[in-house]
């Protein structure tokens, strides 16, 4: 590729690059703006100050927000990935009878939209007594098919020889999930957790739901109280709270960037 | 040492149709046994079966005399090597050698050794913090060998382990397998597709094909003295040269003028006049003036170096190789004179296959009734 060739990708890439990104850096500059700025339209804060921030953190319990999407998120990451690894585990390595059958009933699952069996599940969680609670919260989602199906396909490229191989060895079943399954198929387990980490982060509807009080609530209810409680809208302070409630997403992507990449990718060659 | 013993052995997938049929073989302790035949006979089937990967359909399987059918891998007390290794591709060689021989309650320090030990005998003293990706072929092989020796289990299975490597590694790794298991005094069931291999490293083979079981019997013994048409021509390379002929008094012709004497013994011994005949190809030469020979059209030649392969036209769509030793300078579209050894003559019968003369055999018993 020629030099002029080259710049002008360049331009044409920063250009894409910029626009995609203009929304969250716009919220980015909006959250130092001071009253009127953003009603007058202007791009650029005329002083960066914190005081929206301050003031973000002052009219809701911003901190037990991110606390509890914090917990509810890992919760239900760590309950995923326990369970899909599992359920894949028994899909591809456990012989029983119906097994593909029963495989396909479990992904058809992924054809039902999640709000249609919003109500159902929250009369159970009602019922068990889970309203405003972790358990309420994070339980429902633990079983997800497409995470079962991700790791499925992944653990299938595992050549059958090895399990039979450490089966005359007599290695247990456990023992050849935790010591030759898990580690062989860590990029795949390790995008599964970030992506089911970030759509834990970004619920919405459901905790709206199942919590009614400021002590159980997640970040994303937060930032629409905070929308919702300001009738002239201070957007400053709604976007200071939406950089609070972003950071620990973007801090994710670019830490787990390489992993995700390598995720998605894998299995392209070779 | 273990003994093997197959009873009437028989795998079926679907309950109607047989991939082995009823099986019966004792395999010595010691013995290095290897189960030969074209894809899909049914011999790593067989071979799983043994290891207890498969279930076994009907028949009886013992292990030193003591019923086995229903035992888990793990409690045969054997070792396998695959034909992909199966290797660990995230544990290291020395980790991918041990692993596994906690089960068998051995301590840290003595799986240490012994993995020190495997690795000094087999060359991978160097190796052992590698992990497989950063091993050659061979090395993988080394490895997957290694594993099998380490647990010190009397009997080792092997599927086609050498398959996956260029010819000149797999004759090394041949001689070497052999070498061990001698010095390990271990019984070794082996499965491989290549005739070589059978031939060379087997003290006994069995010979399968579609489920049943041709031959079984020591590789010279098989060679010499193939049971039917399908072993004499999976045996041996290049294989035995087969034609139908007919017998006209006391004479055999094939092609309808080449033709040869037979011997009042072997005419007794026939019930039909019309069989399949087989000749080695090292029992084809080139006749001498003085011998009897027949005119035939040469129509490829492979020098090798020490021996030259020549194929010749033999009737209407019918091709022989012949095979003799030195380099010979026959050009292909020649018109050459070949005699055939008539103390090599082997029959079959034409519809079964089956052998019904074969003078090696005859010779053979002959030596043994005179000595």
């Amino acid at each position: 590729m020629s030099i002029g060739k080259k710049v002008l990708l360049y331009m044409a890439l920063t250009v894409s690059g910029l626009v995609m990104v203009f929304p969250i850096l716009y919220a980015f500059l909006i959250s130092f703006m001071q009253g009127g700025e953003v009603l007058q339209g202007s791009l650029w804060p005329e002083s960066f100050s914190l005081a929206n921030y301050f003031s973000a953190f002052e009219r809701v319990p911003l901190l037990t927000y991110l606390w509890n999407s914090l917990v509810v998120s890992v919760l239900i990451m760590v309950g995923q990935l326990v369970l899909c690894s599992l359920a894949a585990f028994a899909f591809v390595f456990i012989e029983f009878k119906g097994r593909e059958w029963i495989f396909y009933l479990f992904i058809s699952t992924m054809m039902i939209p999640w709000e249609a069996t919003m109500v159902p599940n929250f009369q159970t969680v009602q019922s068990l007594g889970w309203l405003n609670s972790y358990a309420g919260l994070t339980i429902p989602f633990f079983a997800m098919a497409f995470g079962t199906f991700l790791l499925r396909q992944q653990f299938k490229t595992i050549p059958k020889e090895l399990y039979e191989a450490s089966q005359i060895a007599g290695i247990s079943k456990l023992r050849f999930f935790t010591g030759v399954v898990l580690p062989v198929a860590k990029t795949t387990i390790t995008t599964l957790a970030i992506y089911s980490f970030l759509t834990a982060w970004n619920m919405y509807l459901w905790p709206l739901l199942v919590t009614n009080n400021e002590a159980n609530r997640t970040v994303q209810i937060g930032l629409k109280q905070m929308q919702t409680q300001e009738i002239a809208s201070d957007w400053g302070v709604v976007m200071a709270g939406v950089v609070m409630v972003i950071l620990p997403t973007l801090i994710l992507l670019f830490a787990g960037q390489k992993r995700l990449q390598e995720g998605l990718t894998q299995g392209a060659l070779k | 040492m273990r003994k093997v013993e197959l009873k009437g052995l028989t795998k079926s997938y679907d309950g109607k149709q047989d991939v082995l049929k009823a099986i019966d073989v004792t395999i010595e302790p010691g013995e290095f046994f290897v189960l030969v035949g074209p894809s899909g006979c049914g011999k790593s089937t067989m071979l799983r079966m043994i290891a207890g990967l498969e279930s076994i359909t009907a028949g009886e399987l013992a292990l030193d005399g003591k019923r086995a059918n229903a035992l888990s891998p793990s409690d045969r007390d054997l070792s396998m090597v695959f034909q992909n290794y199966a290797l660990y591709p995230h544990l290291t060689v020395e980790q991918n050698i041990t692993f596994g021989l906690h089960v068998k309650k051995i301590s840290k320090k003595e799986q240490k050794a012994r993995c020190e030990e495997v690795c000094a005998m087999l060359g991978l003293t160097d190796y052992m913090k590698r992990k497989p990706k950063e091993l050659s072929g061979g090395q993988r092989q080394r490895v997957a060998l290694a594993r099998a020796v380490v647990t010190q289990a009397p009997l080792c299975l092997m599927d086609e382990p050498l398959s996956n490597l260029d010819a000149k590694l797999r004759a090394k790794m041949r001689s070497e397998i052999r070498q061990l298991q001698r010095k390990l005094g271990i019984t070794m069931i082996y499965v491989t597709h290549d005739q070589t291999e059978a031939m060379t490293m087997a003290d006994r083979m069995m010979i399968l094909s579609g489920g049943d079981v041709q031959q079984i019997g020591r590789p010279l013994d098989v060679y010499n003295n193939p049971a039917n048409t399908f072993v004499a021509s999976f045996i041996g390379s290049p294989p035995m040269n087969l034609i139908e002929a007919e017998i006209s008094d006391s004479v055999l012709v094939a092609d309808g003028h080449w033709m040869t004497p037979i011997t009042a013994d072997m005419k007794a011994k026939l019930q039909t006049d019309k069989v399949t005949l087989g000749v080695r190809p090292e029992h084809i030469s080139l006749a001498k003036d003085s011998e009897p020979g027949f005119l035939v059209q040469v129509a490829n030649v492979e020098v090798l170096g020490t021996e030259t392969l020549v194929t010749f036209d033999f009737g209407e769509d019918t091709q022989w190789i012949a095979k003799w030793n030195g380099q010979s300078d026959i050009q292909p579209g020649a018109q050459i004179r070949i005699a055939v050894d008539d103390h090599h003559l082997a029959l079959y019968s034409t519809e079964t296959g089956e052998r019904i003369y074969c003078q090696a055999s005859e010779q053979a018993a002959e030596k043994k009734v005179s000595s």
